[in-house]
């Protein structure tokens, strides 16, 4: 459909719109401010501010620039006599009874109603009466309130609506007595809340953790990267004396668009967390000695070494592509293909059809525009909150959405058919919807799981699951976490692919970690070598060893104890452990022989490769805790120490290069496929076991947060199905 | 506006809303283009309180949203707004004495403290006795022509004096 265009005029400037669209929108895009509140462009317009009025020719009073359509030949004035008399009317009644507290407001300096009182406001007040005052309203431990300073734009009560798709937020009242209120006694629980922290336009809502503990000037802002999931949503960290204050979204409309989830919000507490490793520690006997970093490398150099025939590396599938890089070096240059990043992975059987890095098999941007998404053994919001907001929006457009979970986790959008699949029947389920896809596509299934076929009993569920799928054009199938970690992911994965493949959608893996794609290509799994290069000899996966103890294990980052739930017992009969870590809490004290400190994802430069295969990389943003380093930097001094050769690198730059060198140029963007043709047996293996892993659980930093860790979610346990 | 919420789902049970007042909501539902209840808000709201003797209570404004399908803040930010709906209980009579510009200017504030001093009651109060509930506050009920005004029970009363205001108070029983 061509889209139609009028012709106005913005003070004066002849410019083209689309036809129907607010004026705030096209002043937007031409370069004109009108001053505003309650207009968001990610909301659905209020008009109840008015701090947008401007003066349209022939219009007898001022209009409201956010829900004024354009029509052909309107002149519009944004800063006429008589547009700035209204905005200065508004902003004199907005004034009336916000309170003068801005020098002990966290908005101070960032405040939107400042910056236009500023421009707006007289400089002394008409109005003597007092003014009123709020009672404030818990939200729970992330956002706190000041109700006062509330000036009702409620955008916060539309994003909770609209975005999160939870009604809990309304306005009570009215006139002077208007409030904005939740109904229901309970906090606000929604993995992404702490976006109305950055949408309210005063210091009604603020952060709690970061509350009076800086101001906006003071501080530095620096771009990061998330280090929780495989969206890789961008960041800034707000940096102070080189502490990281907070964390904020940084615009990406390809990816968080300006949303991020509390997560990546509210995780930089745990890099101040009390079980900080600050310098160097061996052991000695029973006993840990702090030491310099000399003594502590090469004690490190020298046990593994000593253990290199029988060496395991477990790396955190969320450390960077750097990282990942340089452990995957010193494995191999040891003679070790022991390396993986796959901690909670359930079944490795198939792990050679991999494609060339586990990904979503299309943009993330393209989700909105999805028609048919058929999810299995996914706790979308927990998993990747982000993505599960772009599949809520598809929904919300009309997508026709099928899950398949051993539980019905709450989603806020219209679920075409939900079939709960305890994960022992997962496999049978699997292979009647894809017979029930031969069926409706009329074409035969792969002859690798024919048999799996013919034995599946074809339910009417099965068959909504394909009508769903298969609504529309734009199609996609989706494993997730929970399908990674059930003992017949092979099969999962194998059948999955298969019905992508009959219904023509695309097929991707939500792998866990947000740099799950990069291990791939870094080389940090036990059957690829750097550049994703098929292994000359494949290493044991971390199943194999976190089942069976080796002699040494190198650890960067990563806690198996909280990830694999035998891995305690397994290290403990290990002779030599190193760990790189922040964190030396308890079980780790009790396993390792040395401990060196590493600096969190805000402390280090390097690079997150997300699940479209996007690479993005960062400086490091806040100092490093105590004498802690950048992990590669450890990496490439012990590397040295170890005597393997190029470990010369002066910067994570040169590290990047190297093995972008080695990637090629089909890194930049392609989806690569899935290659595996396992053949899914009925019957098979005695009941799985899946552990849906809570969101604040899922790696090292936010189990350390302490506010996240306050919320309903971090005080919830695991759930085994 | 969007009902796939779960919460909007009817978490509470519609059993408290009467027959009588289940027909009348059907009825104005029936006014509005399918799925366009919301619209039938009000008129749910007030045949709710008028089956709960002039108030609506927390379970019965759930009832109403479950009723309708809607999120309970929805219809809360509504019986909230209107000054036709109590949320507390209150007297049988309802007294809105209107102090909106021309009934101010022409003594309304005044009738207010003698209406308060006869009554031995604040505004947005009853009397012990149940008799007469003093609204806190109404938007100008457009009778500007016969200001100082006021509403009793949906009866307009125009060119009020003290004397005609205890007049028309002590025969409400």
């Amino acid at each position: 459909m061509a889209e139609e265009f009028v012709n106005i005029e913005i003070n004066g400037k002849p410019v083209k719109a689309r036809k129907g669209e607010m004026i705030i929108r096209v002043t937007d895009a031409n370069g004109e401010y009108i001053p505003r509140f309650c207009y968001h462009e990610k909301l659905a317009v209020a008009a109840n501010c008015r701090m947008c009025l401007v003066e349209v020719e022939k219009a007898p009073k001022p209009l409201p620039a956010c829900a004024t359509p354009v029509m052909e030949g309107m002149k519009v004035f944004t800063r006429s006599p008589k547009a700035i008399a209204a905005q200065r009317a508004v902003m004199e009644f907005l004034l009336i009874n916000h309170p003068l507290d801005c020098p002990i407001c966290d908005q101070g300096g960032e405040c939107e109603l400042q910056d236009l009182a500023l421009g707006f406001g007289r400089d002394y007040s008409r109005f003597h009466e007092r003014k009123r005052a709020v009672p404030d309203e818990s939200l729970g431990p992330l956002i706190a309130t000041d109700m006062t300073r509330c000036i009702h734009c409620t955008r916060c009560i539309r994003f909770t609506e609209e975005i999160a798709g939870i009604q809990e937020l309304g306005m009570i009242g009215r006139g002077e007595r208007m409030k904005v209120r939740r109904y229901i006694e309970s906090t606000v629980d929604h993995e992404l809340s702490g976006n109305v922290i950055d949408l309210c336009p005063v210091g009604a809502l603020v952060s709690k953790p970061y509350r009076f503990s800086a101001r906006a000037w003071e501080m530095r802002a620096v771009p990061l990267v998330s280090p929780h999931d495989g969206a890789g949503s961008n960041l800034f960290g707000h940096v102070l004396r080189g502490r990281l204050m907070r964390v904020v979204p940084r615009p990406n409309e390809t990816i968080n668009e300006i949303w991020i989830a509390d997560r990546d919000r509210f995780s930089y507490e745990g890099i101040y967390s009390p079980d900080r490793l600050h310098r160097p520690l061996v052991r000695e006997g029973a006993e840990w000695v702090e030491t310099d970093w000399e003594t502590a490398l090469a004690r490190a150099a020298e046990g593994l070494r000593a253990h290199a025939g029988s060496l395991g590396v477990l790396a955190s599938a969320s450390s960077t592509l750097e990282e990942l890089y340089l452990a995957g070096r010193i494995a191999r240059g040891l003679g070790s293909a022991n390396i993986d990043c796959r901690l909670r992975q359930g079944d490795f059987r198939d792990q050679a059809g991999d494609p060339l890095f586990p990904n979503l098999g299309m943009r993330i941007a393209e989700i909105d525009s999805l028609e048919g998404l058929l999810v299995v053994g996914a706790n979308l919001r927990r998993e990747v909150p982000i993505l599960a907001h772009r599949v809520r929006k598809a929904a919300r457009a009309g997508a026709k959405v099928a899950l398949v979970n051993p539980a019905v986790f709450p989603y806020y959008f219209p679920v075409a058919e939900y079939l709960e699949s305890a994960p022992a029947r997962q496999v049978a389920d699997l292979a009647a919807i894809l017979a029930a896809a031969a069926e409706a596509v009329g074409r035969p299934v792969p002859a690798h799981l024919a048999q799996a076929v013919q034995a599946a009993a074809v339910g009417p569920q099965h068959r909504a699951v394909v009508a769903a799928l298969t609504c529309g054009a734009r199609r996609a199938v989706w494993l997730g976490a929970l399908a990674q970690r059930h003992p017949r992911f092979a099969e999962l994965r194998s059948l999955g692919a298969a019905i992508a493949l009959l219904t023509g959608a695309s097929f991707g893996l939500l792998a866990e970690g947000a740099n799950a794609a990069g291990a791939y290509l870094a080389g940090a799994v036990p059957h690829r070598e750097a550049g994703g290069k098929p292994a000359a000899s494949t290493g044991l996966s971390a199943g194999e060893m976190l089942a069976r103890a080796l002699q040494a294990y190198l650890l960067v980052g990563t806690e198996p104890w909280c990830e694999a739930p035998d891995a305690a017992r397994t290290l403990a009969q290990a002779q030599f452990i190193v760990a790189v870590t922040p964190f030396a809490g308890e079980p780790l004290r009790q396993l390792a022989h040395v401990l060196l400190p590493a600096g969190t994802f805000a402390e280090t430069s390097g690079t997150y490769v997300n699940l479209e295969g996007l690479w993005q990389s960062q400086t490091g943003a806040a100092a490093p805790v105590g004498e802690a380093r950048p992990v590669w930097k450890i990496l490439r001094v012990l590397g040295n120490l170890l005597g393997l050769a190029g470990f010369e690198y002066l910067s994570s730059d040169l590290i990047r290069e190297e093995l972008a060198g080695l990637c090629g140029p089909s890194t930049a963007y392609a989806a690569p496929a899935y290659a595996g043709a396992y053949p899914a047996v009925p019957g098979g293996a005695a009941p799985a076991a899946v552990i849906d892993v809570p969101m604040y659980q899922i790696d090292a930093l936010v189990r350390r947060a302490p506010s996240l860790q306050k919320t309903r979610e971090g005080r919830t346990p695991a759930v085994t199905y | 506006m969007s009902n796939d919420s779960p919460s909007a789902a009817g978490a509470g049970g519609t059993q408290l809303l009467s027959e009588h007042t289940r027909r009348e909501i059907d009825h104005w539902v029936a006014k509005f283009p399918a799925g366009r209840q919301r619209s039938a808000c009000i008129a749910a709201l007030r045949a709710a309180q008028e089956q709960n003797q002039g108030h609506l209570t927390k379970a019965l404004i759930d009832a109403v949203a479950a009723y309708l399908a809607l999120a309970p803040i929805q219809v809360y930010e509504v019986a909230s707004f209107y000054s036709m709906f109590e949320t507390h209980p209150c007297g049988r009579h309802h007294v809105s004495i209107c102090t909106n510009i021309s009934c101010m200017l022409n003594g309304a504030d005044e009738l207010v403290a003698h209406a308060e001093r006869k009554l031995g009651i604040k505004l947005d109060e009853s009397t012990p006795d149940g008799r007469i509930f003093l609204k806190e506050e109404h938007e100008c009920l457009a009778a500007c022509t016969g200001a100082p005004m006021m509403m009793v029970d949906h009866v307009f009363h125009e060119h009020l004096t003290p004397e005609k205001l205890d007049q028309i108070l002590d025969e409400l029983k």
